[in-house]
């Protein structure tokens, strides 16, 4: 009996992958099929947006019954990578592109790499809501997720050991702020690794002296710190508003890429997400609309 | 469907009439398609087992062959220290600009929290077990065995969220540990789980223990606490020893609870106060998204094909000394 479970569980996955698989190449048709098929779309790329992806796909394709389209992760360097082979029809990354991934695309695809903007996101830094601590800059935050500071009382808060929370290294929030904030060095050992953000929030709603970060969406019983760009820079809250003035450090836009400017069902589908229903999506995920205008 | 199978009873009926010999060969035939019935449903679970062993074996096996792979990790590396500045470092960071796949922190995390989960676990469960089987009146018991036993449909993501939750805060109120979530939070929560598989199984071994061995020690003059514990227990070993091994198995493999209890820092002490990252949690957390093929995902599914080797060999060993024991027992008596 012990092993059914592990046994079904297996065979679903393993399906799954082979269903996966199967259709991710399938999107080569960028000119879109007759009119009357059922038409695929191939979204691949940014972690971070993959639930974005699918939440967008799933009230599309509710708008749209003939259409089907596919969202799979693997982070924006995968999903670059499957825009110059041709292996997907839009590139979802939560960074702009490279000038030498931009050349690739020109080279292997004979079209330029198109950028639209679609989402942006604000990375909050949690505390307990009974740390006095209110701001924090980012070499400090770089210093205390290193493991550099070990302290609370060096960054002007209580006089105990700092806890650190982060996420899984799947996560692309993990991926943002080892780029942004650690400048590509290793997390510290010590950091506590949750599954999903809620996790994140509730393991600092139990704990005085954690430390966390994660989608502004979450914030639920603990308390955001205001996040200065140096020492010198002045501190500013997460928000809507900051996120989309850019003036707090560490929001940023989300971006799908396409060779070409898109055409039939990919126009249609990004043109969806940029109007006011695809925009409307992004708050139930947590991430912020564009500024408009 | 529905045709023949008439034919098929009045032909059986005719049987019946022509002679007994013929029903009984008649007989003979439904059982043995039951019996090859029963039989393919027994192969089918085996297949599927190897199918499992095979499937993670492949998938761990460029880390063996695969000059590419080797490129980023070796099975020996993953073994030894990191040197770095003059320190050995056991590192786990396999998202990195220099993946560091180091699996003792994984491995002494696994172990750390199996056996805190035992020793929590072992003890109670045997105790309730030797209540109830050898103290408690009837209605107790008949109370006592399937509310215990329930416990083991609590699924196991109830379980660690309660851990998450109640338990941590109150073991650090408690303990004053330095992380709220570490290796002693997950391991009473798993030893939370595994106390119903550990009661259920020592609870049949004391039961099946003939009563004529209490009997025979009260008899000596022997008081009802030393016929119990000298006479009934020692008679039972074999199968409490069996009930260790499936606790172990189940605490090892276990999840969902470690995942969400443990903090998952892949640090490397004895401490029961600091986080842990467990074999199992490293593999859940990870292998969602990470990119088919790659050396992760090759060293993922190693970790799998290890905790598969682990878990097999500890309940071929269980299994060999618990009969041995049983040997030795039945022969002693």
């Amino acid at each position: 009996m012990r092993f059914v479970f592990p046994l079904v569980l297996t065979f679903v996955v393993t399906l799954a992958g082979c269903a996966r698989t199967e259709h991710a190449p399938a999107g080569g048709g960028d000119g879109g099929p007759a009119a009357g098929e059922s038409q695929t779309l191939t979204l691949k790329g940014s972690d971070t947006m993959v639930i974005l992806g699918q939440r967008w796909a799933e009230a599309y394709m509710k708008a749209t019954p003939d259409v089907t389209i596919q969202v799979t992760g693997g982070g924006s360097g995968t999903g670059i990578a499957a825009l110059i082979n041709g292996t997907t029809d839009i590139c979802e990354s939560s960074r702009p592109m490279k000038d030498k991934e931009r050349d690739e695309v020109q080279a292997k695809r004979g079209a330029p790499a198109v950028e639209t903007k679609v989402a942006l996101d604000a990375l909050a830094v949690y505390v307990s809501a009974s740390n006095p601590l209110t701001e924090i800059s980012i070499p400090a935050l770089r210093g205390v997720y290193l493991g550099d500071t070990k302290g609370w009382k060096a960054i002007g808060g209580p006089d105990h050991a700092i806890v650190l929370y982060g996420r899984e290294n799947n996560s692309g929030t993990y991926g943002y702020f080892k780029e942004h904030v650690l400048e590509n060095k290793d997390f510290a050992a010590a950091v506590q690794t949750l599954a999903g953000t809620a996790a994140v929030v509730s393991a600092i709603k139990g704990d005085p002296f954690g430390i966390g970060y994660g989608g502004i969406a979450y914030l639920e019983g603990i308390r955001a710190l205001k996040v200065k760009k140096d020492d010198a820079s002045p501190a500013v809250a997460p928000s809507l508003q900051t996120a989309q003035d850019g003036s707090y450090p560490i929001a940023r836009f989300l971006y799908f890429y396409t060779a070409g400017a898109p055409t039939g069902l990919g126009k249609r589908f990004v043109d969806w997400v940029q109007s006011q229903a695809g925009q409307g999506v992004i708050e139930q995920v947590g991430y912020y609309p564009l500024p408009k205008g | 469907m529905a045709a023949p199978m008439t034919a098929h009873t009045r032909n059986a009926e005719a049987l019946g009439e022509r002679g007994s010999r013929s029903l009984r060969r008649r007989g003979g035939l439904g059982e043995r398609t039951v019996e090859i019935a029963i039989q393919l449903v027994a192969l089918v679970s085996i297949a599927a087992i190897l199918l499992i062993l095979v499937f993670v074996g492949k998938e761990a096996l460029p880390l063996l062959t695969s000059a590419e792979v080797h490129k980023e990790v070796t099975p020996l590396g993953m073994l030894a220290p990191i040197q770095r500045s003059g320190e050995s470092l056991y590192m786990w960071q396999p998202v990195s600009d220099v993946a560091k796949y180091n699996v003792i922190p994984l491995i002494v995390g696994s172990v750390k929290v199996t056996l805190v989960a035992l020793v929590f676990a072992v003890p109670l469960s045997v105790a309730a077990a030797l209540f109830v089987s050898e103290y408690a009146s009837e209605r107790v018991r008949e109370l006592a065995k399937p509310a215990i036993e329930l416990l083991a449909g609590v699924p196991s993501v109830v379980v660690g969220f309660f851990a998450l939750v109640a338990l941590a805060s109150w073991i650090q109120a408690v303990f004053g540990t330095e992380h709220r979530l570490n290796a002693l939070v997950a391991g009473l929560g798993l030893g939370f789980a595994i106390c119903p598989i550990v009661f259920t199984v020592a609870e049949d071994a004391l039961r099946a223990v003939p009563r004529s061995y209490r009997e025979a020690a009260l008899a000596m003059g022997s008081t009802r606490a030393q016929s119990v514990l000298r006479v009934v227990l020692p008679a039972a070993a074999p199968g409490i020893a069996a009930a260790v091994v499936l606790g172990f198995g189940r605490a090892i493999g276990e999840t969902m609870i470690v995942v969400m209890a443990s903090g998952n820092a892949a640090l490397l002490d004895a401490s029961l106060g600091r986080s842990t990252r467990t074999i199992t949690a490293t593999i859940a957390q990870e292998l969602g998204e990470v990119v088919v093929g790659s050396p992760h995902y090759d060293v993922l599914f190693a970790l799998g094909a290890m905790l598969f080797t682990a878990t097999f060999v500890v309940n071929f060993f269980g299994e060999r000394v618990v009969d041995g024991m049983r040997r030795r027992l039945g022969a002693g008596s």
